[in-house]
Order: structure tokens, then sequence, then C-alpha cells
């Protein structure tokens, strides 16, 4: 029983922007490990226990909602879902995720940029008369093998460890990146959506959009959903170089 | 001062939220979003196994209509509903899937031919008309006569609000994020919209609007143990209290679900056991059929709930050492099959408990999941003492789940409601002129800086960590799944306890800014405070109906009880809310109380019961050519906005 009783080691990034002079640092927080602990439960402990200051954010607690996303010990990934039984040596250094404003410690603006994702691929379906649509009568039949697939591609939370995980978003600011793309490649997908290719490739169909990709793959190896983003990236681009 | 001016302002951002503001939106009204968090995380995501809509496409779902559904959802309120607004909800989900179709959630659909289900711990084979080939599909949740839950693998909370999000996008509605509603402004019995702060800055702002709705969700986050979001706690319904003016109904009707993973209390879909998943005891013996022959597995969430406290508390239970467990075996449904339709269940199962579901059984037991009750609205969605104020979802008591809801049925809510309530929202923008003063917007802010400046400044006191861990223990020990009135007296007087102590909050972190000690210092109180109106509200109701059952008044008591509770609390000061009641009046019921048909029925009846029966058998008699849709009418005359009149086609009937 000795193992469930060690002493854990959060490392872990503090910066509140909204205070004056506040510097951006490294605290290293102790927590005596439960059985099932995941790092959810270890920062509340810390924060009702230690530190009532410490911001981060869940909500589901259970890898539904992505709000948690953060890089633990080097890699992005859902806290929530993380247990710290994984640890073997109980040292675990937390980092806010890169390329999202900060808000402060490991809470990060995801919401901003993901609005501004969905806006920018306008990832709605497309279809003037869907307005129209009288939804008193049977609804339009689907495949429902297209519906599955659909889906599969539809699971990203937004978590925004593909971001994360991104060189090139690194390097060029408004390149959109993987979960523009997966989004993209879910409604392109759809026969309910209308959009031709030339109107998918305005969006997509240069240095900002999938021909700026380098593959390298983050997303692809960090994505908590394991999502198709290689398969999807590529299928896009492929579809893409035909237009023009 | 800050003030920000719109039409029709919504608190919260889930399906329930966004989908007034689009019914506002679509009518012409500014509409704004206020959400804790980006939109796309509200818990409305969580939402696993599916949406209650009589399409009846599915060759089990053959048969459903409107009136199936209306039973269904009466019975599994145990008679405690708003039967005019079961109605108005039954006849217009069906409209509500083919709409949210349309704007892109990926339903799962019918397959024509042979294919193999689970039914009662055996496969069987059933066969898809081809007719409905490709039509939106359909499975099994408790309580429910046909197969009427549409789903979309075991995510479709997530489809169906990244669907309305992006709707809202499309249609340029802003959504204000991290941002908490903490009190209303309101005058002479109107609301004028409400007091917010920014949840990074700390900046108050007074938001201004001629229709406000509350659309926060449940406040399943006053018990230690829940299946919601950490940000369900009913924080929506507190500001409504804490007016004095609106009331709240029903706040005891709590409800378990039957399998939370333990011990964390995440949810496994009710699609588990529709599918065809079993409960087991540690002998490993499926123990439902003994108490429930007829359901099983499939039995109201209540009732299911209870079944299996009963059964721990025979022995049964799998001892761990976070208590007695029961199993949840679905490892019979095969891999396929979990790994297509309970995905989010296999990656919970893998993540938080080291297992594989398909080879294992998921250790399971009921936990808190929902808040029947919530700010009490007409069937227009809008208060009765408090004009403005709107609510809609899991926030409102609009009262159609009564004191039990069916699977399903609530993110049905969330749409149906958001429809229904958004058109009377828009009818309110365009009837009412804003008519307010910048003083009395002026007075509320102030009262707010106030209070958080008293606990910025006050050097001792109460912690508020400790104080909501102590509400969560109360609850969840005296004001649980089964309930006395020894324990709920108890529970009452602590909470008391708690509340003067909630008066007295002191901050170790002193910034005004981004500070998650003083967002717990705000919401606490609040937390306490519906803590009080779920406790005081279960010990005066001395009966059990649904999800509130009394150890000690074991019958459902119609004679007496066939009644809504509501609660205000009228003055700050007071350490008790105000309860008094509203009857349910059984002479207009279309349908009668009568019995769920689990276990022994020991109602005690109401007088006008008989009287009602006899009614409608005479009205039946004299119009023996009426159709469903007529009869409903003689029966239950409703009203609906008009654009959702229509009648609902189905395959094979057309509009009948």
């Amino acid at each position: 029983m000795s193992e469930e009783n060690r002493i854990l080691k959060f490392h872990i990034f503090r910066y509140n922007p909204q205070k004056k002079g506040d510097k951006p640092r490294m605290v290293t927080y102790e927590v005596t490990e439960a059985p099932g602990m995941t790092i959810f439960i270890a920062l509340n402990d810390i924060r009702e226990h230690q530190d009532p200051s410490l911001q981060f954010d869940f909500i589901c607690r259970a890898g539904i909602c992505g709000s948690c996303g953060m890089v633990i010990n080097g890699g992005p990934d859902l806290a929530c879902r993380t247990l710290t039984s994984k640890f073997e040596d109980g040292e675990i250094t937390l980092l806010p995720l890169p390329g999202f404003e900060l808000i402060g410690d490991l809470s990060v603006n995801t919401g901003k940029f993901m609005r501004a994702m969905s806006e920018r691929v306008e990832s709605w379906i497309h279809d003037v008369n869907a307005d129209d649509v009288n939804y008193n009568q049977l609804e339009e039949r689907m495949d429902p093998d297209v519906m599955d697939e659909i889906y599969e591609l539809e699971r990203c939370v937004e978590c925004g460890c593909c971001i994360s995980a991104c060189a090139t978003k690194r390097m060029r600011p408004d390149f959109l990146s993987a979960v523009g793309f997966m989004r993209l490649a879910r409604f392109y997908l759809d026969p309910r959506d209308k959009r031709t290719d030339e109107e998918f490739y305005e969006i997509i169909g240069d240095d900002d959009g999938v021909f700026g990709c380098m593959t390298l793959l983050g997303c692809e190896d960090y994505c908590p959903k394991d999502l198709p983003h290689q398969t999807q990236i590529a299928f896009l681009r492929r579809k893409m170089a035909l237009i023009k | 001062m800050n003030i920000i001016y719109t039409d029709s302002l919504i608190i919260g951002g889930g399906l329930a939220g966004l989908r007034v503001a689009i019914a506002a939106k679509q009518r012409g009204y500014e509409s704004i979003v206020l959400s804790l968090m980006p939109a796309k995380r509200s818990h409305s995501a969580a939402a696993q196994g599916g949406m209650q809509a009589s399409l009846g496409a599915c060759i089990k779902g053959d048969g459903d209509d409107e009136d199936v559904h209306f039973a269904d959802t009466v019975k599994g309120s145990d008679w405690g509903c708003d039967q005019d607004v079961a109605r108005m909800f039954v006849n217009t989900a069906p409209k509500a899937i083919r709409q949210l179709s349309a704007w892109g959630v990926p339903w799962s659909r019918v397959r024509a031919g042979d294919r193999d289900v689970v039914i009662n711990g055996k496969k069987v084979t059933i066969t898809e008309k081809k007719e409905a080939q490709g039509l939106i599909t359909a499975r099994d949740f408790g309580g429910t006569k046909k197969w009427r839950t549409c789903y979309t693998s075991d995510g479709t909370g997530h489809t169906m609000l990244y669907a309305m999000d992006n709707k809202a996008i499309q249609m340029e509605i802003p959504v204000h994020e991290r941002k908490e509603a903490i009190a209303l402004i309101h005058e002479d019995g109107v609301c004028h919209g409400a007091i917010v702060r920014d949840l990074v800055t700390g900046e108050l702002i007074a938001y201004v609007a001629k229709a406000t709705t509350i659309a926060t969700g449940g406040y399943g986050r006053l018990y230690s143990v829940s299946t919601n979001a950490v940000i369900s706690e009913g924080i929506g319904t507190a500001i409504a209290l804490e007016t004095g003016v609106a009331t709240l109904g029903n706040m005891e009707a709590v409800q378990f679900h039957p399998t939370a993973i333990v011990p964390v209390g995440i949810l496994t879909t009710e699609g588990c056991r529709g599918d065809g998943g079993l409960l087991l005891d540690k002998d490993g013996y499926r123990f439902m059929p003994d108490y429930e022959p007829d359901k099983k597995e499939l039995a109201s969430r209540d009732v299911v709930s209870r079944r299996m406290t009963e059964h721990m508390r025979k022995g049964k239970g799998v001892p761990s050492r976070y208590g007695d467990h029961l199993w949840l075996d679905i490892t019979l449904l095969g891999r396929e099959h979990i790994e297509k339709n309970l995905r989010e269940v296999k990656e919970i199962c893998e993540y938080f408990l080291g297992i594989d579901p398909v080879k294992e059984y998921i250790p399971v037991r009921p936990t808190q999941h929902y808040s029947m009750g919530g700010v009490r609205t007409k069937a227009t969605g809008e208060s009765p003492t408090l004009k403005g104020l709107f609510s809609a979802g899991e926030a409102a008591c609009w009262d159609m789940h009564g004191f039990n809801r069916l699977g399903g049925n609530s993110v049905a809510e969330t749409v149906v409601a958001g429809m229904i309530v958004g058109e009377y929202v828009a009818d309110h923008c365009a009837s009412h002129s804003l008519n307010v003063s910048t003083s009395t917007v002026e007075h509320f802010l102030k009262r707010e800086e106030g209070k958080i400046a008293d606990l910025l400044t006050r050097d001792y006191g109460e912690n508020p960590f400790q104080l909501k861990a102590e509400m969560q223990k109360i609850m969840m020990d005296k004001v649980g799944i089964f309930r006395n009135g020894e324990d709920l007296e108890k529970a009452v007087e602590e909470l008391k306890l708690l509340n003067k102590r909630a008066k007295k909050i002191a901050l170790r972190n002193r910034i005004s800014s981004a500070n998650p000690e003083l967002v717990e210092a705000i919401r606490v109180p609040k937390m306490i405070k519906l803590a009080q109106c779920v406790a005081y509200g279960a010990m005066l109701r001395t009966e059990s109906r649904g999800a509130h059952a009394r150890e000690d008044y074991p019958e459902r008591n119609d004679r007496d009880w066939l009644k809504r509770t509501l609660v205000t609390w009228k003055d700050d000061e007071a350490d008790l809310p105000e309860i008094f009641y509203e009857d349910l009046d059984v002479m207009k019921m279309e349908m009668p109380p009568g019995s769920r048909g689990y276990g022994v029925d020991n109602t005690v009846h109401h007088p006008d019961t008989e009287k009602r029966v006899a009614e409608i058998e005479g009205i039946k008699k004299a119009n023996p050519t009426a159709d469903r849709h007529e009869m409903q009418e003689l029966l239950n005359p409703i009203e609906i906005p008009e654009k959702f009149k229509g009648k609902n086609e189905r395959i094979g009937r057309g509009y009948n």
C-alpha cells in the first residue's frame, strides 16, 4: 500500500497577467497520492488546501468537453483523465497550452480561437434551402454509413492539443491547423453541405491552409480523441491540389 | 458604469440557451448569450445516450407517436408533471429532431434488413423495414413503450451542441464567454437583465434586456458525488431565488442515475442497458428481474436506482474501498457494438478504471444526476411572478418531468423548450419596450460591488471550499436517494447553520480579478440557499413520488400531495425559504393519475381521479368518430406557437 501514499511533486507554471508586476515562474506543490487520482483531483486538492489562487479549467472532468488541455510532462493532453499513477517517479510538470492567449496559470483562452476558426471555415451546413425545410414531414434520408463516418470526424472536442503540438502553427500564426482541417473535412463529407470544391479551396487552398502543413503530425500524435488527422489532411490536400 | 443593452439576454450557453437565442434572433431580436466558458463546453455535450422523439422509423419504434410518448412521460413523472407542457413537448419533439438534422446533426440512421440485437440478455435478430432505410433510427431506453431515443453513437449531446452552436455562429449571435451572472436586475415585479461578473478581469457589467432567460442547467453539484459537470452548480436558479420575487418549483425532485462509475461518478449512458447491458450483483447474479419482472433493467431511472440500493442493503453489493457497488455487464454486446455505439463509455472505462468493458464488468452505483426542479415557469417559459424573466432547460421547472425524468427526455427538453420558450421570448420582445432607470441598474451594481468588497476586505472568516464540502456531504448523506423525516430535519438544521456561516466568508487571495477563490465565495452562499430549498421541500413532502422516496411515507399520496412545491426567499436575512404549494388540477388532466406499473401500487388516490376518469369515458363515448388528434383537443386543448402546430409525418402512416 506504500505506493498509494507516495508524495507527488507538481511543478506548475504560475503567472497572472491581471496582476501588476507578476512574473512567470514555476512553483512546486506536494500532494499525497490517492487511489485513482487524476490531475483534475490533484489540482483541486492544491487549490482547496494550498493555494486558492491557482487557475485552471475543468468542466466535465470526464474527457468529453475538452476544457482541460494542458502540457503534461512535455506533451499536450487532457488533464481530467490523466491518472497520476501513470508517472512512475511522481514528478509532474504542468504548463498551459502554447498557441493560445493566456488567461492565467494553466488556463488559456481556447474559446476565442475556436470561435474564430468556426467563423473562418464557416462551420455550418451550406444549403440555401436549409431554412425552408418543412419539419413536419419525413426527414431527408441519409446513408447510415455516411452518417457514421461524419460522426467519426465530428468527435473533436476543441481541446486545442493539436494546435499546441503543431510546429507550423507556432511559426505561422494564421495557419488554420488540424482542428480547422478536421472541421472542414467533416463538412466536406456531409452531403447536406452543398459547397463546391472551389468554395472549399477558397478557405484552405493556400499556405495558411492545407498547403502550409509540414506533415510533422504532432496533431495526430497528441489528439486525445485519436482523430485521423493525417488521413484527413492528406485527403484535403489531394482534393485541393486538383483545383485550378 | 458599463451597461450593455440587448433585446434578449440569455444566461447559459448550452443547448437550451443557444436555442432560445436562435429563436429570438430569427424573429429579428438582438440576443446575447452569457457563458461561463466556450459554449461548446457546456454540460449539454455530456449527454451520451440520446434524444427522445416519436419518429417511429425503426422497427421497434413501429406504432410510436405523440400519444405514446405523452403517456410514457406522464407516467415517468409519476403524475407530477404539467400535462399541458408534456403535450407541447411531445408534439414538438419530432420537429426539433428533424430541424437539427437539417442543421447538421449526423443522427444514426436505419439500415434496412436483419440485424442482431440483445434483448433481455439474449441475442435476437430484428428486421428493419426496407422503406425505412436512411431515416433517423432509435434505441431503447428505460420507461418507454417504444424504441424512441434517437442518437449519434453515444455522443448525442456533443453532436447536438456543436450543430446548435455552429448555427448560432452562422447567425452571428454573440456569446460572451467567461462571464457569470451574479444577480438579476428587477423592479416592481419586472426583470430587466443581470449584473454580470467578468471572470477574467473581475469587472462588473450590467446587461440590460427586455427579456432575460435563465438556461444555466441543473444543480447537481449540491451533492458530493454527481454525474454533472463541475459548473452545474445551479447559480442561475439561485439568482432567480435571490430576487425574492421569482419562485422555484419542485426543488426536492432530484434524480439519481443508476449507472455512474465508482468512485468518480462519471456517467455511463442508459444506452448501455437500452442496448442490452445487464446489472449484476457480487455473485454475478442478475437481480433486476426479481424486483421488476416486467421492465427489469429498463424500469424508470428512479426505480432502478432504488432497487439497486435495496439490493446492496441486503448485502449483495460488491465491497470496495469506496463502499459497495454493483456491476454493469455490457460484455454480451460484443466488441463491434461497444466500439461503435458505446465508444465514450469504452474510453471512460479505459481511462478512469483501467478496464476493457468488452471483457470486464463496469463498477457502478446510483449517483446524483438530474434536477427536475428549477425556476418555476408558466407553459410559455415565463416566471409567473417576475415578468420578463424566462427559463428553459434543466434550470427551469417548466415541468414536463414532474418528479422523475425519463432518459432521453432531457436533451429533448433543452431543444424543444428552447424552440417554444424562444418564440414566447420573441413575442415578449415584440410587445414590450425597455423601460428601466439607470439608477435602478446602478443600485444593483453597487449592491453587488459592496458584497464583493466585503469578501475582499474581511480579515477572518469562513473558507468557501470548506463550506461547500460540508454542504455537499449533508446533501449526499441526508437528502439522497432514500429519505426520511429524521435525517431531513437534521439536514435542514445543519444547512441553516451553514447559511449563517456563509455570511462570513473571508478570502486568502484578495484580488478582484481572475480569482477562483472569489468565484467560489460568490457561489457558495447561493448554493447553500438552493440546498435549503431542496432539503426543506423534501422534509415537508410526506409522500413518495418519482425520485422523491420517503422511507417513512412510501405511498404516493395524490389525495394530499398532488401539488407542485413552490419556494421563494423574500427576506435575505431569513434562515429558511418560504414554501407553498399549487394544486395540479386532476379535472384538467388528459391522463388522470394511475399506476406506473412498478411493484405494488400503494397510491392514495385523489377524490377527483375517479370523476375525471368517468368524464373522459363520457367524452370518448360522445365522440366515437374523433381521431386521436381531435380527441386530444377535446381532452386537453393546449396553446402552442403557431409554427409548431402541424401534425408530424411518420413512415407508413402519413400525418395520422
